[in-house]
């Protein structure tokens, strides 16, 4: 742990409510830097919509989220995505006529400035902008190994090439948080094998603290730090995987009591 | 045929095998290159999307602070290497490093499972290891506690490796910085090591998979692949300005001749691919001028295209296939010096402006001056289609305990069923059993703390070969199968299971064949279908399937693979001494034949033996009627774990034409 002390993301007593109904019912968390927290929890525990209240898509009818100490709560998803956190989508959600290589270079665009006649002349600062953006872009393609598919439209793509380009996208905004809404989701056990892997080293290499959302029990029990369980939408427990397991809360409310 | 123990073609010897004191080994080879050739590109290779390109002088300075960083660790003469990952400029200049100071560098097969890696390491008693990547670091050190030598793993790619804390673990890099302070303490070391290089050193130890027993250590010297590189060079007028692409196996003995020896004989460029998966697209970008290709590449090209012309617009589709059956038609003449028709010669110019042209270019073979096919026999369709095409492709016949090159196709003496004549130096002889022996001075030291496997291989200078084959009127080398696979049927009738099974897998739809009759009243096989050529078929027909398994044991792919069977058939009745060894019944087997599974060599050659016994029930139910037999196989995942698998393995009969009296 190098990085700064105190969390990187707290999620302090959050709400959400969609009419009558609360979908997130107060829940507090805090996740750490350079941690891998996995969230659970049965369908409609109110994972994607914590998940897409950090990420400014919807905001808390209570609480509070703070990224790096300071308090976030009502952001636009853009300017959180200009604070430093990126996020993939439960259903793939990529530019399915533009290659590979021009979709992850849309990962870039916050970082991009300059005036629109430059660019389209490609001249000057726009030409030196566009050759550093795709270095960093050819860095990210090489790291989740997918040159032989880099000039091909992703939506000719199976769908776990297309799951790993969009990691590649959320990868290309250099965020401090990564958030993967269900990133194996429908994948083979192969597949599955890969993302995990890709998973782990962005963590190790890039330094990036990431939250996802996952169903494959395996899967989070292998590569997290640390698992949070929702329910009803309220958050029933919160530790390291073996804690989560022996859980009898969890085993009753998640892995279901009939199963055993 | 033409048999006889005295029977001799020899080429006429140009060059004498004494090499100058002052460039008897690659490493000195190189250091001359980095003057004559200074700023001529030697090596490329596709990182981030991009060639990048290193010089002679930058090969050599590479390959010179690796050396002294391996000096540092305590690197002896003699010392083996195992170089391990896919081809990279890096891997190169580790394998010329070891060289300079008097190692044996030993090139692994990147895909082998760590059984087979540590069998290597512990036999070349190898004391340090160069690899690409994380994957091959796991595998080392997970075979490290059983290999007594291994000292010293070196990575290239520091990707996934910051938590790892194993002793002995050293990245390319951090080498590098240890070489440059070796350097200035040992101000003099790597050129007092680089001189005591002469050229009877070992150069390598290219490990070959056999296809029986475990992998021999064939040794070659500086001699051998310097005089044999340089004499196939100057029979085929190799220039310093080609251009490779190194995409095959490190570990197999033609990558390090065409790779290494030749380009550094010759002072040619070689292009390393970005990965394996974009080996098509780099092929075309880098439209190489000398190119090699054993028949399964040459295959997936055609299989690629054929599958793509099929995806065409119906005009264009017919426009096509006119032009390339038409192409193949005047090279099957031009092949067999028959006359050919005017309309034919008026119309082959329009083809290649619509056809040829194009298609060439699209797969990066505008440039080709000279390709190669060699390993295993090429399908007839498969060679004609390429040349037709105006692609200067040729057979070759080498081996790893020749330096590679025995014979070669001349240009402008091509020829579809031999290898080509001897090329310089060698000397070619039929025994009287009908086995092909030669003697060249690319003839190997032996193999490796094996005398056996060396006093059976190498009698008298000669090697033998194991082929079965003779040499034609005209001196041409013509191979029929590996000598200890001709055997009899129950009857006494000639069976040559690999003639056979060339002849099934000229099929676009059989990637891999089985022959089996020894001592049997018929010939029965094994087929492996070619998963992409039968998907597209299958999918053109609406016939759903979900997994190679579902297809195989598909009742309209038995058809067809009946169809195809019977065509061999038709083919062999028309042969006087194979006629009666046709295929009665075959089986589509439910899993692709896997090196991993031990049933082919990594070079896709088939163990027989080790397949007789693993199928054995298989081998009984076709010759005792049944028409479905119940399967269950082990597979073996790359990690080295081990699974089952259930199928239900369904069995054909076909017909077998009678022979054509003549």
């Amino acid at each position: 742990m190098n990085g700064p002390a105190g969390p990187l993301l707290e999620v302090d007593g959050v709400s959400v409510r969609f009419g009558a109904l609360l979908a997130v019912n107060q829940v507090s968390l805090r996740i750490r830097h350079r941690e891998i927290v996995a969230i659970i929890g049965p369908n409609g525990a109110g994972k994607t919509t914590l998940l897409n209240a950090v990420s400014g898509f919807y905001h808390p009818y209570e609480g509070r989220i703070a990224f790096e100490g300071r308090d976030r709560t009502h952001l636009s998803p853009p300017d959180v995505a200009a604070l430093g956190i990126a996020r993939t989508f439960q259903n793939v959600a990529l530019f399915k006529g533009m290659s590979v290589l021009d979709n992850i270079m849309t990962g870039r665009l916050l970082k991009m400035g300059g005036s629109f006649l430059l660019e389209a002349l490609y001249w000057g600062p726009a030409k030196r902008q566009e050759l550093e953006h795709r270095a960093v872009v050819e860095q990210i393609i090489d790291f989740l190994e997918i040159q032989a598919i880099r000039k091909t439209p992703a939506g000719r793509l199976p769908y776990g090439l297309q799951k790993r380009v969009e990691l590649a996208r959320a990868l290309a905004a250099e965020p401090k948080l990564l958030l993967l809404d269900e990133p194996m989701a429908g994948m083979n056990v192969e597949e599955k094998e890969d993302m995990c892997r890709f998973i782990l080293d962005v963590n190790q290499e890039f330094g990036t603290t990431i939250a996802l959302i996952e169903h494959d029990m395996g899967v989070v029990m292998d590569i997290s730090d640390r698992v949070a369980v929702l329910d009803y939408g309220r958050k029933i427990a919160d530790g390291s995987p073996a804690e989560v397991r022996s859980d009898q809360a969890v085993l009753d409310a998640y892995l279901g009591v009939a199963h055993e | 045929m033409d048999r006889g123990g005295d029977l001799k073609a020899v080429a006429e010897s140009t060059s004498a095998s004494a090499l100058d004191p002052g460039r008897d080994t690659f490493p000195k080879l190189v250091r001359e290159n980095a003057r004559r050739l200074a700023d001529k590109v030697a090596i490329r290779e596709k990182d981030f999307g991009i060639w990048q390109a290193y010089t002679w002088s930058q090969y050599f300075e590479q390959a010179r602070l690796i050396a002294l960083g391996l000096a540092s660790l305590g690197f002896a003469r003699g010392d083996r290497v195992a170089i391990v990952g896919d081809n990279r400029p890096q891997l190169y200049w580790a394998v010329m490093a070891a060289q300079a100071l008097g190692g044996v560098p030993v090139p692994i097969y990147q895909d082998s499972i760590e059984r087979e890696m540590e069998y290597i390491i512990e036999h070349s008693e190898a004391r340090f290891a160069v690899v690409e990547d994380q994957e091959q670091v796991d595998k080392l050190l997970g075979v490290r506690a059983r290999c007594r030598h291994l000292q010293h793993v070196v990575y290239d790619d520091p990707r996934g490796m910051r938590g790892y804390r194993e002793p002995g673990l050293v990245s390319l890099a951090e080498l590098s910085e240890l070489g440059k302070k070796f350097e200035v303490s040992h101000p003099t070391h790597f050129d007092a090591e680089l001189a005591r290089g002469a050229a009877d050193d070992l150069a390598i130890i290219c490990y070959t998979s056999g296809t029986t027993g475990a992998p021999k250590g064939a040794m070659l010297s500086h001699r051998n692949l310097i005089t044999t590189a340089r004499n196939a060079a100057r029979f085929e007028s190799l220039r310093e300005d080609e251009e490779v692409l190194s995409y095959l196996p490190m570990a197999w003995v033609g990558d390090h001749v065409f790779s290494y020896a030749q380009a550094i004989v010759t002072g040619f460029t070689i292009n390393c691919p970005e990965s394996a998966a974009t080996v098509l697209a780099d092929l075309k970008e880098i439209a190489p001028t000398y190119f090699f290709g054993p028949p399964r590449i040459w295959e997936s090209i055609l299989t690629g295209v054929m599958v793509r012309v099929e995806d065409a617009a119906r005009p264009k589709r017919a426009l096509v296939l006119f032009f390339l059956r038409l192409a193949q038609d005047i090279e099957r003449r031009r092949l067999g010096r028959q006359a050919i028709p005017l309309w034919q010669r008026l119309l082959y110019p329009l083809g290649s402006l619509l056809v040829y042209g194009p298609l060439k270019d699209n797969l990066g073979f505008s440039y080709v001056r000279r390709a190669y096919t060699a390993g295993e026999a090429i399908g007839p369709e498969i060679f004609l289609f390429f040349r037709g095409l105006g692609i200067n492709v040729k057979q070759l016949y080498g081996m790893t305990e020749a330096s590679v090159f025995v014979t070669i196709q001349r240009d402008g003496d091509v020829r579809l069923d031999t290898v080509g004549t001897p090329i310089t130096d060698v000397e070619i002889r039929i025994s009287d059993a009908g086995e092909v022996l030669f003697r060249s001075p690319g003839v190997f030291q032996g193999y490796a703390k094996n005398p056996d496997a060396t006093r059976q291989t190498l009698e008298g200078g000669w090697i033998h070969s194991g082929d079965a084959g003779f040499l034609d009127h005209d001196g041409h080398l013509v191979i029929i199968d590996r000598a200890k696979d001709v055997s009899r049927l129950a009857d006494g009738t000639m069976f040559a299971p690999k003639f056979i099974e060339n002849k099934l897998k000229f099929s676009p739809y059989v990637r891999e064949a089985v022959c089996l009759g020894q001592a049997r009243p018929c010939v029965t096989a094994f087929i492996n279908i070619d998963l992409t050529a039968v998907g597209n078929w299958a999918e053109r027909r609406n016939i759903a399937y979900t997994s190679y398994g579902d297809l195989a044991q598909k009742p309209e792919v038995y058809e067809l693979i009946r169809g195809e069977v019977g065509r061999v058939n038709a083919s062999l009745a028309e042969d006087e001494i194979l006629r009666g060894a046709q295929v009665k019944r075959f089986l589509i087997l439910h899993k692709e034949l896997d090196p991993d599974d031990e049933e082919i060599t990594r070079t896709r050659k088939v163990r027989r033996g080790y397949i007789a016994q693993k199928y054995a029930a298989l081998i009984d139910a076709l010759y005792s009627g049944q028409d479905r037999v119940q399967v269950e196989a082990k597979v073996t995942y790359e990690d080295g774990r081990t699974g089952t698998m259930r199928a239900d393995v369904v069995i054909r009969d076909v017909g077998t034409p009678a022979p054509v009296a003549r």
